[in-house]
């Protein structure tokens, strides 16, 4: 392999994606369904939280990959605007959706989680509102690109506005701790040594959450190998009106 | 600049809209938040700083959508871009006469609106703090999002989706520090992260949407 | 002074238009670009004005030495003419706007809102811009739309005597300016062949 860069070529990351999106698509289901039925019927039920624990094997994978998204999108903003690759710029406006409904699935999860806990479906607590905001941030993102007919025009934008959104996001996430310090629990991983999981819990997560970044991959992927199709196409109907 | 800080002033002047709108929304928040949670003076006190707050980022987000569009509209945006004066210092003064027309207006009419909401007295100097503080930060973010959308046939929708998610942090520290000087206990915390926020945003901000809107001229 | 461009392409909505085009105005001078609609002239003069980047080659002239003048005035209509104009004079940091109101006979009409103008005293107006800008090279886009005889006359005699002091002038027009000195390039021959010489989606053919 020659360099990296060598796979920002469309025609070069077709290739590649072709064989990379079937693999990681398979190894998702595989390990999604392996660790979803370890964690829901071979684990022990918590002493105090019933066997409504169980969720976090939904919930803790799909929040990881809502910020993760969110991340991947930021580094692909920043490759197309300084090296000018089409196909990061696509792959974000792929990730976009992909991150949004992780989002959703989070606080979904979240909330039927937190009903039998907390007694409630929502509260205000700075994590929720934190991803709640995450949200709001990819719908205005998504919203930004379907706006704009040119698509460099709109690479350009949306990455900027990935920019900044990426700073406000995180001086939201600090905002809502400050607003109020809330009833979450800590974060159930950690890697310190001391944890609080019992390792029985921590394998099954492990496959999930491993599952779920394959299966955001494979759904990147996918998505960014329409985009590329929809621009060819694109380009061979602009190539077309040029003759006529 | 001065010169362009001037024509923006007396154009919103003179279009009528630029002081009055805003404020006039405003009031009518102010006077329907009351209608809406019902008379009782020791809970509007609790939400007046929440409802001071909102309602000025509101009537911040109300003349955005024509900050650039009216200049992208009639050429004068072309013509500035070719100008000598950096589209930084563009951005960066017509953020400056949004707020002028409408942020500074808001922070010295808020406490009028604090008595019609009930606000306990110790509030009032941080609330006209925070706004002046605060707004400039408003306007900024907002004429991010304006040279986000200036060349789009329907950006004001669009631009309110973009622009409030930005307005988070702000909105949180400032209504805070107002909450916490209304019952008595220290607001200079907020007070100063809010101060961080506005500063950070005029530094870094007029580069973004300067950035912006190059690619939408192009 | 001079502008020389060097294999110039350029493009619109990531479709080339003009490719190969060089040519050089220099002080004194006045070139006229003739082509049929759609040929790019717009586009073209647009990248000359640094407003989108080319597709290849070299434009000399900084666009800071150049007063664009596009299809839209820039004008504001709630503000008088005096005002229009010395605004855009305090933006190139020029004082005195009474040379550029008389040159383009708007003498009379220095305190009517922008508003209340007929379509050709506008356009006088916008041309009465460029003379505040002090800039010595001139790029207009059409300038005579909606100027009657004697007003394209009026901006003929203003566009000579800008060449006589020094300045110079690209012209996009299709009509005749009274400029027999002018030199007269067209376009047509520098239509960009296939969108594939470098369109911004090559890479997804």
């Amino acid at each position: 392999m020659a360099s990296l860069w060598e796979y920002a070529n469309p025609v070069k990351f077709m290739k590649l994606s072709g064989w990379l999106l079937p693999l990681s698509a398979l190894l998702a289901a595989v390990l999604i369904v392996t660790g979803l039925i370890w964690g829901f019927f071979l684990t022990t039920e918590d002493f105090r939280q019933g066997s409504t624990v169980k969720i976090i094997f939904l919930h803790v994978p799909s929040a990881l990959m809502a910020i993760n998204a969110w991340a991947m999108m930021l580094v692909a903003s920043l490759v197309w605007l300084i090296r000018r690759h089409h196909v990061s710029a696509l792959a974000a406006k792929a990730a976009a959706p992909v991150g949004a409904v992780m989002t959703l699935i989070a606080l979904f999860t979240g909330a039927v989680w937190g009903q039998p806990m907390w007694g409630t479906w929502w509260a205000w607590d700075p994590r929720l509102t934190s991803f709640l905001i995450l949200f709001l941030f990819y719908l205005g993102y998504m919203a930004l690109w379907s706006a704009i007919d040119d698509p460099d025009t709109a690479a350009d934008l949306t990455a900027v506005l990935c920019l900044v959104g990426s700073v406000f996001a995180v001086l939201s996430r600090y905002a809502a701790l400050f607003w109020n310090q809330g009833l979450h629990q800590g974060a159930s991983l950690s890697v310190a040594p001391g944890t609080r999981m019992d390792m029985t819990y921590k394998l099954p997560l492990y496959l999930c959450m491993t599952g779920f970044g394959l299966l955001f991959l494979a759904l990147v992927l996918a998505g960014t190998r329409t985009e590329i199709r929809a621009r060819r196409a694109r380009a061979l109907l602009t190539r077309e009106r040029a003759h006529a | 600049m001065i010169a362009l800080l001037i024509r923006d002033l007396r154009l919103a002047v003179r279009a009528g809209g630029g002081f009055g709108l805003g404020l006039g929304f405003f009031l009518i928040l102010a006077v329907l938040v009351p209608l809406g949670v019902g008379p009782d003076p020791a809970t509007l006190g609790v939400i007046a700083p929440g409802i001071l707050w909102i309602g000025a980022l509101l009537a911040c987000l109300l003349s955005l959508d024509r900050l650039f569009a009216l200049d992208h509209e009639d050429g004068s945006l072309d013509l500035l871009a070719t100008s000598p004066i950096p589209l930084e210092g563009v951005v960066a003064v017509k953020a400056a006469a949004h707020w002028a027309t409408t942020g500074l207006p808001l922070a010295l009419a808020a406490p009028v609106l604090g008595i019609l909401l009930n606000l306990p007295g110790s509030g009032y100097t941080v609330l006209v703090a925070s706004l002046l503080l605060g707004t400039p930060a408003l306007s900024m973010i907002g004429a991010f999002g304006a040279a986000l959308t200036v060349g789009l046939k329907r950006g004001g929708l669009l631009l309110s989706l973009l622009v409030l998610p930005l307005y988070v942090p702000t909105l949180v520290f400032g209504a805070q520090a107002v909450a916490r000087a209304a019952q008595g206990l220290d607001a200079a915390t907020p007070l100063l992260l809010m101060a961080g926020i506005t500063a950070g945003s005029i530094a870094l901000l007029p580069f973004a949407a300067a950035f912006a809107l190059r690619i939408n001229l192009r | 002074m001079e502008l020389r461009v060097t294999d110039l392409a350029c493009a619109r909505g990531g479709l080339p238009l003009i490719e190969g085009l060089s040519f050089s105005v220099s002080a004194g001078e006045a070139l006229i670009l003739r082509g049929p609609n759609g040929c790019g002239k717009t586009t073209l003069l647009r990248t000359l004005a640094g407003l989108q980047p080319p597709l290849a080659g070299t434009v000399t002239c900084p666009p800071e030495e150049m007063a664009y003048g596009a299809h839209a005035d820039g004008l504001k209509s709630t503000l008088t003419v005096a005002e229009n104009l010395k605004f855009w004079a305090a933006i190139h940091g020029q004082w005195g706007i009474q040379p550029a109101l008389q040159a383009m006979n708007l003498v009379d009409l220095a305190e009517r809102q922008a508003q209340n103008l007929s379509a050709g005293q506008k356009r006088r107006l916008g041309l009465a811009r460029l003379i505040v800008t002090g800039r010595w090279l001139w790029v207009l886009d059409e300038p005579t739309v909606s100027l009657d005889v004697a007003s394209v006359a009026l901006f003929g005699a203003v566009v000579r005597a800008h060449l006589a002091a020094g300045g110079a002038a690209l012209l996009a027009t299709h009509i005749d300016l009274g400029l027999p000195e002018a030199r007269v390039l067209d376009l047509t021959p520098y239509k960009a062949a296939l969108p594939d010489v470098g369109g911004f989606d090559e890479a997804f053919l």
